[in-house]
């Protein structure tokens, strides 16, 4: 079993996903370079965060077109887990592997501080060891993490539980307060119509051990080893 | 050789906090009558297609599968010949 990290020119959350992996979950993992253009031998991919190609144009914008995007997209149509966190988030949307768009925050202003996060869904496979409303302490770091999508696809969203994360109180009430960035009925996560493409914009690397100030991101790893675990049983 | 300049905006339906900003710049500046403004981005492109409904047609597949994210933005262009 082994987690595949991408790595685009700009990326720079590659090393905390990789320490939490080997150090922390104990998850074989490997880097895969941005100009690789095969992601044969890996089990789940993540797309993590950071300015990949400077986010010039749009966030996420150019990094699609990335050779390695092709086989990312590939792995993900047939059903391979991936997980994109922040910057990784803004590239799965921008390469039409989650729907809507992330945009400039509300405040205009570069948020980096600790949120809470409701877990709307545990059926991905990056969410099955929580419980379902249950309330994770993780960080945010980002200048353009307003999801947006047109209405008409946000009650589809909806219908189908494809809404996986909501800012909210640290007892778990989602509210204006509560939302960092002015996201959309408070949405921090997505998932695909096949549940098994994720992405959210807090860092779940950065809240995985104590000495940090939360273990709730250690779930995420767990949940895709269980989910691994089961696929192969 | 074709010109083309490109303005692409945030859609209607989605909150530009920056054009409110400004907005409220302007008006506390004491223009009061800006009913609404949108930040948005201004490109320059410069095409060896010299025939204009060509390069037209090119620039529209440029904005929808590059230039403009469809889900956000809405884009406008016009088409110029200029000097090589």
């Amino acid at each position: 079993m082994k987690i595949g990290i991408l790595v685009f020119p700009g990326t720079w959350s590659h090393q905390d996903f990789e320490h939490v992996c080997r150090d922390v979950v104990g998850i074989d993992c490997g880097l895969i370079w941005h100009k690789d253009t095969s992601v044969a031998g890996y089990d789940c991919l993540i797309l993590p965060g950071g300015f990949a190609h400077g986010d010039y144009l749009r966030c996420g914008g150019i990094a699609r077109f990335s050779p390695v995007m092709e086989a990312v997209v590939a792995f993900a149509r047939s059903g391979g887990p991936v997980l994109g966190s922040c910057n990784g988030f803004q590239i799965l949307c921008e390469a039409g592997l989650l729907p809507g768009a992330l945009l400039r925050n509300t405040s205009l202003q570069y948020r980096c501080r600790w949120v809470h996060i409701r877990t709307e869904s545990v059926s991905t496979p990056f969410t099955r060891a929580m419980r379902p409303g249950q309330v994770l302490k993780v960080p945010i770091s980002h200048g353009e993490g307003r999801y947006y999508v047109p209405p008409q696809e946000l009650a589809a969203l909806e219908a189908q539980q494809q809404i996986i994360f909501r800012y909210a109180t640290p007892d778990g009430q989602v509210t204006p307060e509560a939302n960092p960035n002015g996201a959309l009925d408070n949405i921090a996560g997505v998932c695909n119509a096949g549940r098994n493409v994720v992405g959210l914009m807090p860092h779940p690397e950065r809240a995985s051990e104590a000495v940090l100030g939360s273990t709730d991101g250690r779930l995420f790893f767990t949940s895709v080893l269980e989910s691994l675990a089961a696929a192969t049983r | 050789m074709v010109e083309a300049r490109i303005h692409v905006t945030l859609k209607k339906s989605v909150l530009d906090p920056q054009g409110d900003t400004v907005k409220s710049g302007l008006a506390s500046l004491g223009f009061s009558g800006v009913e609404d403004c949108r930040i948005g981005k201004f490109m320059v492109l410069k095409l060896q297609e010299s025939d204009p409904q060509k390069a037209r047609a090119q620039v529209d597949e440029m904005c929808r599968k590059l230039l403009a994210n469809p889900v956000i933005e809405e884009y406008v262009f016009e088409i110029s010949e200029v000097a090589g």
